[in-house]
């Protein structure tokens, strides 16, 4: 099948690829690109494994194709922080063992880090049900919550800090 | 350089060793994607692989026309059962003793079944090659119901077993019978059964479900043709027993195979087996030779790899009148699918399933399991339990139940009156298990007394009073259980999986600055083996957990090991790991004898160091010690640190804990609500609470599941129903309780360091304090038992049916 050129800044780099229209954006950043953190859990956008950020929005990148990813800003887990310095959302998921297998923890704390854009202050109930779109198998979310409650709690105080 | 400022409590708390809360070290990579995921694996020239399946769950293929696939561009190799025959692969062995078809041998077991393997230059390509496959069907007589495929005139299911009255665990008496497997004192049984003052009967039954685990299954296969040598990264629960199985179907040698599990994205047993897809992957990557990987998709993994239960348990159970249990019989009727693939020791066809006289004092009992073949996939796995526990701890739970209605008594009171006491242990159970240590009556007055059970029974009858007035439409349900788990497969001398003893075993090296690599046979799928390993060696060797590395998952560097499920890591291959620290801290003691120049009987080991008995001041660290194992020469002593250890357990370990959950329920809609959900764990020595907890919320989780509506399903003519996560139920952030966790503590005694395992009691725990809720909730309007999953739908028609809606 023939190729588009695709243009999208990714983790905030211009980045240009080949790829087939129909392909997946999920393939196209993990095979053509190698960001291998978003994963695939059940390519029918029911488990979230594979969530990035697509112009301010989470989306599930197994159900976006390349063609509507032309032009698009993207964030994935590998844009978040570094390892010298960790975002707030990944040492919390340490801190609180937000995580087992590590699987789904990419689109996990990706989609958190949306969520806490949407709302800074959210309640238990909220992070409830803002995460909802991403399965875990492992860890049953009680510490998945408690680690994006936890975030934003440290967020809002640097905020505080710094106003 | 000897050190004496820290207290010995800072120096306790420096090693991060056994009862630490330690953080994770696999969380540092995890957290920024950078994990390896078989899937992440890219090797220069990589092919994919893809299935043809049948869409048939019975059914001859005609033929298998290639040529249009061969025809797409990209498009390297097709491989049929005719391809892999040549070489003996076209069938391969199961774990359980049977056999299966690796791409169909003539005829189509369950729909699903692997037909044809693409095999082409990306997954897209393979995709689309696999649609330009004919196959031609002629579709036979499906039976998807184990009591209607052991009726005389029910169609032949495995032709290639005609004519064998003699299978892998013994006769078979029927054409699709697979095995009976019997346990207990039957006469015995059936004397106490017709002398009781009261019996209760009910058939129970766990319905078919799927581990499911985050990652689906998938493997990279490499031969390289210029030394020989075969590699294969796979999702691997068990990577040592790959590698044999791999060796004595290819004939490959075994020197020469090398199987890594890299970072595994959930197990919950879906990663036990072999699967055709890692073979088919070998065979082509020998055939064209280049690495291929082949990774299924999520229906994939629900239709054809490993599904979990399928069991009905028809029980009888006596009893006293003031309830002191008699006798238990049950009589199982197990659905194993096309092929049995269960991965159970081998003389336990059932698993473990005698277990099932649970957590009580029942003096005789007597158990049988037919295993039967249906146009199902095959399977039979332990999904996040040891060996059929779960569908044990299930049986007996709701067989109380049924029992305490029977006897009009409280279920909480009829357990007690029935536990095992702690005086009791050692205890030998009716149907042939020693088990080693427990205290059931502390554990469980503790959970009621933590929920409040009494001010919870008097508000739920007063609930049900105002229901009967018409005030409210909700009613309230109690789940109560005690479970008694049996992990840590096991002693060789009962326990082999295709004839590999199922010990484990680790190597320890110190390095000269006193940090230290250990390597194990086991592979954690999420469980933090790199972490709480680390822990049990700190305590033993006295350096710090955070300076140790724990490696597993590759055939080349572990030492051999039966792999992680069955909860057997931490009984087995952590009593390995303590077993071979203890051999580093004989020799470490000869060490600093020599050093300290007294007698080796003269210096005594103090949390990181040895001491010259009454003169603490003088004294070796563990680190000055590994130093002098490299730097000096001592007489009589070889140079280096090193250990191994191959852990034989004397015993399994049971694990107990007790479950209750309280539900609200909707009469009208099925709609529940857990209000509060109370875990308390007995598993001996903790060695990492932080982890133990996270274990528990994930297991009670997968409980919640499947008590509620997870299933596997199929309809007469064997389509899967719930193919996709949109009709199996994986329970969101949103439906899943808040969990309380407690625990007591009950070492086992044979274990060095008195751990039992953690990881499947919750999902054996939780099942039935969630079945048992539901009803709970309509034990006052005369229901007894029914079946699971409870979804809305079912809640409804139990209502229904007591005439609830009226
Ligand atoms: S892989 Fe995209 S939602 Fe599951
Ligand atoms: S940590 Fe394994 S799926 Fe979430």
């Amino acid at each position: 099948m023939s190729k588009m050129h695709l243009k999208m800044t990714v983790n905030g780099a211009e980045v240009e690829t080949l790829a087939e229209p129909r392909e997946l954006l999920i393939h196209v950043l993990r095979e053509r690109l190698n960001l291998t953190g978003p994963h695939i859990g059940c390519d029918t956008s029911h488990c979230g494994a594979c969530t990035v950020d697509m112009n301010g929005k989470s989306v599930k990148a197994c159900t976006v194709v390349a063609a509507q990813a032309n032009g698009a800003s993207i964030t994935t887990i590998e844009g978040l922080g570094t390892p010298d310095a960790l975002h707030v959302l990944q040492r919390m998921f340490r801190e609180h063992h937000g995580l087992q297998c590590g699987f789904c923890t990419p689109g996990m704390i990706t989609r958190a880090w949306r969520l806490l854009q949407e709302n800074p202050n959210p309640t238990e109930e909220e992070v409830r049900f803002g995460m909802s779109g991403n399965l875990c198998r492992c860890t049953g979310y009680q510490n998945i919550v408690k680690s994006i409650l936890a975030a934003a709690a440290e967020m809002n105080a640097v905020k505080e800090a710094a106003e | 350089m000897n050190d004496q400022s820290p207290t010995r409590d800072e120096r306790i708390e420096k090693l991060k060793g056994l009862g630490a809360s330690r953080r994770r070290v696999e969380d540092v990579r995890f957290t920024q994607g950078k994990g390896n995921y078989v899937d992440d694996i890219k090797m220069p020239g990589m092919l994919f692989g893809d299935f043809v399946r049948s869409p048939y769950a019975h059914a001859r293929v005609v033929s298998v026309n290639k040529a249009a696939a061969l025809a797409l561009p990209g498009v390297v190799a097709v491989l049929t059962a005719e391809d892999l025959a040549p070489l003996g692969l076209h069938w391969m062995p199961t774990l359980a003793g049977d056999k299966q078809m690796v791409l169909a041998d003539g005829k189509v077991l369950f729909q699903g079944q692997e037909v044809a393997f693409v095999v082409a230059k990306d997954r897209y390509t393979a995709a689309d090659a696999v649609e330009l496959i004919e196959v031609e069907y002629e579709d036979l007589p499906v039976v998807t119901d184990p009591f209607k495929a052991l009726e005389p005139d029910a169609p032949v299911l495995r032709e290639d077993l005609a004519g064998k009255t003699e299978g892998a665990h013994g006769h078979r008496r029927h054409h699709n019978h697979i095995f009976t497997w019997e346990m207990g004192d039957e006469a015995g049984t059936e004397t106490a059964l017709s002398e009781a003052e009261v019996v209760a009967e009910e058939t129970v039954y766990y319905h078919r479900t799927h581990p499911c685990p985050l990652e689906t299954c998938g493997c990279v296969a490499s031969m390289d043709k210029v030394n020989g040598k075969l590699t294969v990264w796979g999702t691997f629960q068990a990577p040592h027993a790959v590698r044999t199985v791999a060796s004595l179907i290819s004939g490959i040698a075994e020197h020469n195979i090398r199987i890594i599990s890299p970072d595994i994205g959930g197990g919950f047993g879906n990663k036990v087996g072999v699967y055709p897809g890692y073979i088919c992957s070998i065979v082509a990557s020998i055939v064209t030779g280049v690495p291929v990987k082949w990774v299924e998709d999520r229906m994939e993994n629900l239709m054809s790899t490993a599904f979990a239960r399928d069991y009905w348990m028809k029980g009888r159970i006596s009893a006293t009148k003031d309830g002191r249990i008699t006798a238990l019989d049950c009589h199982v009727t197990a659905d194993h699918g096309a092929f049995d693939a269960c991965a159970d020791p081998t003389k336990f066809p059932a698993g473990f399933f005698n277990i099932c006289t649970g957590s009580y004092d029942i003096p005789v009992a007597h158990l049988t399991v037919d295993g039967v073949y249906t146009n199902k996939a095959p399977g039979g796995v332990a999904y996040r339990c040891s060996f059929r526990v779960t569908e044990a701890a299930y049986f007996i739970e709701r067989m109380i139940e049924v029992l305490a209605i029977k006897l009009g008594m409280d279920a909480a009171d009829l357990r007690a009156k029935n536990f095992i006491r702690k005086d009791q242990f050692p205890y030998h159970s009716a149907l042939g298990w020693e088990y080693d240590s427990g205290d059931y009556h502390t554990a469980w007055a503790k959970a009621l007394e933590a929920v409040g059970y009494k001010s919870l029974r008097a508000e739920q009858a007063a609930r049900v009073e105002a229901f009967k007035r018409g005030e409210t439409r909700k009613l309230i349900g109690i789940g109560l259980c005690h479970f008694t788990e049996i992990v840590g497969a096991g002693p060789v001398k009962n326990c082999d999986i295709l004839g590999l003893g199922m010990f484990d075993s680790c190597e320890i090296r110190i390095h000269p600055t006193g940090s230290a690599i250990a390597r194990l046979g086991t592979i954690s799928q999420g469980q933090g083996h790199a972490t709480t390993f680390a822990q049990i060696l700190a305590s033993e060797i006295g350096l710090p957990a955070d300076d140790i590395t724990i490696e597993e998952g590759d055939t080349d560097t572990a030492p051999y090991g039966l792999g992680t499920y069955g909860s057997r890591s931490t009984p087995v291959a952590g009593a390995a790991t303590a077993m071979a620290g203890r051999k580093i801290r004989a020799k470490a003691q000869m060490i600093a004898a020599y050093l300290l120049e007294v007698h080796d009987d003269d210096v005594e080991w103090d949390v990181d160091r040895f001491t010259v008995k009454g003169a603490p001041e003088r004294f070796k660290t563990m680190k000055e010690i590994a130093f002098a194992a490299y730097h000096n020469a001592i007489p009589g002593l070889e140079p280096g640190l090193e250990a191994v250890s191959y852990y034989d357990p004397p015993n399994m370990t049971y694990p107990f804990g007790a479950y209750i959950c309280v539900m609200e329920i909707d009469v009208d809609t099925g709609v529940w609500e857990i209000r509060q959900f109370y875990a308390l764990d007995d598993c001996g020595t903790r060695i990492n609470p932080m982890i133990i907890e996270g274990q528990v919320h994930g297991g009670v989780t997968e409980g919640l599941a499947i008590a509620m509506g997870q299933e596997l399903a199929y309809d007469e003519i064997g389509n899967v129903k719930t193919g996709t996560l949109m009709d199996f139920f994986i329970p969101t952030a949103w439906e899943t309780p808040h969990y309380i966790t407690d625990f007591t503590e009950t070492p086992s005694p044979h274990h060095p360091i008195g751990a039992k395992g953690v990881g499947e009691s919750p999902n054996v725990g939780s099942v039935p304090a969630f079945s048992n809720a539901v009803q709970d909730a309509f034990r006052a309007f005369g229901h007894v038992h029914a079946h699971m999953p409870h979804d809305h739908w079912r809640i409804w028609t139990i209502a229904e049916g007591l005439g609830l809606h009226a």
